[in-house]
């Protein structure tokens, strides 16, 4: 039962996400909205369920599975990946890269301008 | 007659999605067995070898993706409440997050635009078709998202899954390494980065070097979903407005 409670009350957040998304026509996906809804929620409420935290466990401890599917799909672009490979390759290596080197460099960044500035005001 | 109630059998588990369901899990059971021997080895990360594993068997039995997919789809189907359900890990490091809160946002916001640009420009200089530029635009966020933005700035969502997969098994491989080289210590610093270039999977890889690391990493992943959806479209109308025809 845990799990069924927890399962129905993320498709619900889900579905009041996608049909929210589609009645204002907003620029972001449907279980994003979900997700932030639901978020909301637990910090209005101020605590997480046994169920919610039983299925969002079980959901999340298997993530990796659920790229799967989507991911057998490169057959299909098998000669578009091959035709493209280079700037393919080289976007992906190089992208995953800068956009870390950049993140953390940026937190890091951050962090030292804030903690700079008590020092100097007082 | 063995032989024309094997082709009989066959005709009936290649019209039923049973097949495409168990298969994807028979595969990702065997390619988590064989990381796990193998000790972690990143380069054995069970999402790419469960892919090249099923890949092979659809060759082998001549079946098709969509035939696969008639049983893919419903553990496909599963992002979507699993995006909803990084709220749960959100909001339980919602305390801690809020101890970093300004350097996380500012770290999210450069990380996302400067992500988006850098793999559509560098595909563009190297002359990627604009269709795999805008494909690629979204790659460093989960699936479900990713394939939803796609979508909607005019990339192939189905495109969009396979390379997010595929940034995401660089992105754990690379990740520890560059921040080793980098000498960034912070297991915070080092989650948050992982989060936004390489989403869940990268997520997963955090979770094994440290309980925080994989925190700040799946915070950082749901928070960027959240900035990639609502910044992207912005950027990529942005893009065209300035340099015309190529996308």
């Amino acid at each position: 039962m845990q799990f069924l409670n927890g399962i129905t009350l993320l498709l619900v957040y889900q579905l009041v996400g996608e049909i929210t998304v589609r009645l204002f026509g907003l620029p972001i996906p449907g279980p994003v909205l979900g997700m932030v809804l639901l978020f909301l929620t637990l910090v209005i409420r101020k605590r997480s369920g046994g169920a919610l935290d039983t299925a969002a466990n079980g959901l999340l401890s298997h993530l990796s599975l659920l790229f799967v599917p989507a991911g057998v799909g490169m057959m299909v672009y098998f000669s578009r990946i091959l035709d493209e490979w280079l700037p393919i390759a080289l976007s992906l290596v190089l992208g995953t890269a800068i956009t870390m080197i950049v993140t953390a460099g940026a937190m890091l960044a951050t962090q030292r301008l804030l903690a700079r500035r008590p020092r100097r005001d007082g | 007659m063995v032989e024309t109630d094997l082709t009989k059998i066959w005709v009936y588990l290649s019209a039923s999605p049973l097949l495409g369901l168990t298969v994807t899990l028979v595969a990702y059971l065997a390619a988590h067995r064989i990381y796990m021997l193998a000790h972690q080895n990143p380069l054995l990360n069970p999402v790419i070898t469960a892919i090249l594993m099923l890949i092979a068997f659809l060759k082998l039995t001549g079946t098709s993706y969509e035939d696969y997919f008639e049983g893919g789809q419903f553990v496909h189907f599963l992002l979507g409440p699993a995006t909803v359900a990084l709220a749960v890990p959100l909001y339980q490091q919602f305390s801690r997050l809020r101890a970093v809160l300004v350097p996380v946002v500012v770290a999210l916001l450069i990380g996302v635009v400067v992500g988006a640009l850098s793999s559509i420009t560098i595909a563009w200089l190297f002359g990627a078709s604009p269709e795999t530029q805008l494909s690629l635009a979204p790659k460093s966020v989960t699936a479900p998202v990713a394939m939803g933005i796609s979508e909607q700035i005019g990339g192939i969502p189905s495109l969009t899954a396979v390379l997010v997969v595929v940034t995401g098994i660089l992105g754990a491989l690379m990740g520890t390494r560059l921040f080793a080289l980098l000498r960034i210590r912070d297991d915070r610093v080092k989650g948050i980065a992982m989060g936004v270039a390489a989403h869940g999977i990268g997520t997963a890889r955090a979770f094994h070097v440290s309980p925080e690391m994989g925190a700040f990493s799946g915070l950082a992943m749901a928070l960027s979903a959240f900035a990639t959806s609502a910044l992207l479209p912005g950027l990529v109308d942005f893009l065209r407005a300035i340099y015309g025809g190529w996308l």
